[in-house]
């Protein structure tokens, strides 16, 4: 038998895993509590896998038996916390421990690791994402999950948790289409006005450098005036604190992935392709939108993903002023130090930004094609 | 027809073409020849207005192109590159069909058009139709390049450089079919060379030009034999003179009654080709396929600039 190197690496941590404690049981959401390690069976059944993954098998048996590993692991953390939470009161909780977000986060390596190496078409990575999302839904509208701490977290907030998540996708995915409305347009001016480019650039990269409280910092007084001096400003739910602040840092972060990869692209375009267009009796605009922005469309959808993975993470930060989102979560578990709390609002966000990232360069390779 | 009247073009203080008069009559091809920096491309990219003349004017078919928007004028004239500046994210269809989209062709005349002038440069349109520049080979990229300059059936087909890129087999290829095809359209063509061989064999009137200036404008053979400069002999080649005017007939122009031992020749062969065939084989003359023969003595006279 052959040993897959990667899989070697991959079946130390799952090892340390397996040591450290599976399960947290605590009396209420806040004290210390008590760690339970996994069951012997279970432990055989991880070892396995992992042994199947450290060896050079076709890579589907790899990936099959790491995707059984999670379900494993998954269904086994629902039964545990049920088991733990069964007789004891409202207040007491079971929440992951180190050994299983190890255990997961190496099985997730292992499927990762697999699907690379399966070298699949861009439809099977669609679908097999599609895939993952599908079963990760059904997991949680199962139920079976419903007495981890987290969920226990979510069941308490169900109403304004939905609410939050839209609000999340709407501060990231609002700030890039602004960013992309005022950004692209910027980026074809720059192209041609070469001389603009180290002003503009310049002043985008200074914004980029700005911490985010600092800009909160500049905004309050800036929109707070806004409100109170422009008619019907404060109707359309400007202020000084909340949602318009956030959305607005986020499309400043935004402006300069999308402005710069916007110019980079143009610039890149096959100087005698453009040329052949304007040879042959083509506008200006239509070498722009024949040839130009085609051929510049890779790059400029790669600047989409930055910003959208990027401003999926930061719009945690609209929780801080009031803004709404996932954020929200995550400063309430951290004043009420509910670490429970903030993983609610923590795993989607992330979850999010994983699924978007993934998706989008599945999107750059389709166009470079 | 093309009329170039005193055109002039100034960058800096450098004169790139200066007060440069020509004619180009219909359907004729005019090879344009001259050192690196002597203005070749400037003075053609004129002709289209990708640059602005300094001064002068061009007209084509009486009418002065400056009156028309330069875009427009652009669509009446085909232009192909060294580097053919093909569209890497279109198939070879839409390349090809680039100008009559613009002139707004209904499709299926387009489609047909397309069809067409693959055919004609021997690429079969079912298996290039939908392929992408990039995998085509070099000489076909080429030919891609020209057929598109000549999909919307242009009055005019402006060439610069465009086969500097290709080994000389495929380059005499793509020679070969340019200039069937250009005698079969019957287009007016320039064409901007580095190579002089290139210009003898495909130029109706070879133009010389000398920092900015046109120096010469004749026949190949006037060129080769009666060079108007120092400039324009030294550029024609003094040693393969005699060389290059043989190439310019074919021996069948230099027949004479008579016969000859040996095997004989293709009377369509080149008076070069006939010479060399003499030399090789060690004959004083040459019979010819269907009759007649060609002398040594008779060779040497032609290569001398007899008529
Ligand atoms: N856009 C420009 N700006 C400034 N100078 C230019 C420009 N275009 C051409 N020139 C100058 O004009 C002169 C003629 O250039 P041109 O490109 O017409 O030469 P060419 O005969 O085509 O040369 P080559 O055989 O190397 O292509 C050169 O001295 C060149 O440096
Ligand atoms: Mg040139």
């Amino acid at each position: 038998m052959r040993i897959d190197r990667p899989g070697l690496v991959l079946a130390l941590p799952g090892a340390a895993a397996m040591l450290l404690p599976f399960m947290q049981f605590r009396a209420n959401r806040i004290v210390a509590g008590e760690a339970l390690s996994m069951p012997g069976w279970a432990m055989a059944c991880l070892g396995a896998v992992l042994a199947l993954g450290a060896l050079r098998l076709p890579q589907l048996w790899r990936l099959l038996a790491a995707a059984f590993g999670i379900c494993l692991l998954v269904w086994l953390a629902g039964n545990v916390a049920t088991g733990l939470t069964a007789d004891a009161p409202q207040a007491a909780r079971a929440s992951p421990g180190s050994g299983l977000w190890l255990m997961m986060g190496t099985l997730a390596l292992l499927v990762a690791d697999a699907i690379a190496k399966m070298r699949p078409g861009l439809r099977v990575q669609a679908l097999i994402l599609t895939l993952a999302c599908g079963a990760v839904a059904l997991a949680l509208g199962s139920g079976h999950l419903a007495d981890i701490s987290v969920m226990r977290e979510y069941a308490a907030r169900s109403d304004i948790f939905a609410a939050h998540a839209r609000r999340h996708l709407v501060l990231a995915f609002g700030s890039l289409l602004a960013a992309l409305m005022v950004g692209v347009p910027l980026g074809l001016w720059l192209h041609s006005e070469r001389g603009a480019r180290p002003a503009v650039m310049g002043g985008l990269n200074l914004v980029q450098t700005l911490p985010s409280l600092a800009l909160f910092g500049m905004m309050i007084p800036l929109l707070s005036w806004v409100a109170a001096s422009v008619p019907g400003a404060a109707a359309l739910g400007i202020a000084g604190i909340g949602f318009a602040p956030a959305l607005i840092a986020l499309f400043l972060y935004s402006l300069l992935p999308v402005v710069g990869n916007t110019v980079v692209g143009l610039d890149g375009a096959s100087p005698e392709a453009r040329e052949a267009g304007r040879g042959m009796g083509m506008t200006p605009q239509q070498v722009l939108a024949r040839v130009s922005i085609p051929l510049a469309l890779p790059v400029i959808v790669a600047a989409v993903r930055i910003v959208l993975v990027q401003n999926i993470g930061l719009a945690v930060i609209a929780g801080l002023i009031g803004g709404g989102g996932f954020g929200t979560f995550v400063f309430q578990g951290l004043a009420q130090n509910a670490a429970d709390l903030i993983l609610l609002g923590a795993i989607p966000t992330v979850a999010m930004a994983l699924v978007a990232g993934i998706a989008l360069d599945l999107v750059v390779k389709a166009l470079q094609r | 027809m093309i009329e170039i009247r005193n055109l002039s073009r100034r960058f800096g203080t450098v004169m790139a073409v200066d007060d440069v008069s020509l004619t180009i009559a219909k359907g004729e091809m005019v090879a344009l020849v001259g050192t690196s920096g002597s203005g070749k491309t400037t003075l053609l990219r004129m002709l289209n207005r990708l640059v602005e003349p300094s001064s002068g004017t061009v007209l084509l078919n009486g009418q002065d192109t400056a009156a028309l928007p330069a875009h427009l004028l652009r669509r009446r004239i085909g232009y192909a590159i060294q580097g053919h500046g093909l569209f890497p994210h279109y198939t070879v269809a839409r390349n090809i069909a680039a100008v009559p989209e613009l002139l707004g062709w209904p499709a299926a005349q387009i489609r047909e058009r397309v069809d067409e002038l693959l055919t004609l440069f021997g690429m079969p349109p079912a298996d290039f139709r939908n392929r992408r520049p990039a995998a085509l080979s070099g000489g076909q990229q080429q030919r891609v390049g020209v057929a598109r300059a000549l999909a919307a059936r242009p009055e005019v087909l402006l060439m610069d450089e465009p086969f500097g890129a290709l080994d000389p087999v495929t380059r005499a290829q793509a020679q070969a079919d340019l200039r069937r095809i250009q005698r079969q359209l019957g287009t007016t063509t320039v064409l901007v060379t580095h190579d002089m061989e290139e210009a003898l064999a495909l130029g109706d009137r070879i133009a010389v030009m000398d920092r900015g200036r046109l120096v010469q404008c004749a026949s190949p053979a006037a060129i080769l034999t009666r060079p108007a400069t120092e400039f324009v002999a030294r550029l024609t080649g003094q040693s393969d003179r005699p060389f290059r005017l043989l190439g310019l007939v074919p021996v069948a122009d230099l027949a004479e009654p008579g016969a000859a031992s040996g095997t004989p020749v293709d009377p369509a062969l080149s008076a070069r080709e006939a010479l060399a065939e003499c030399l090789w084989s060690g004959r004083e003359a040459l019979p010819l396929t269907g009759g007649g023969r060609v002398t040594l003595h008779r060779l040497a006279e032609r290569a001398r600039g007899a008529e």
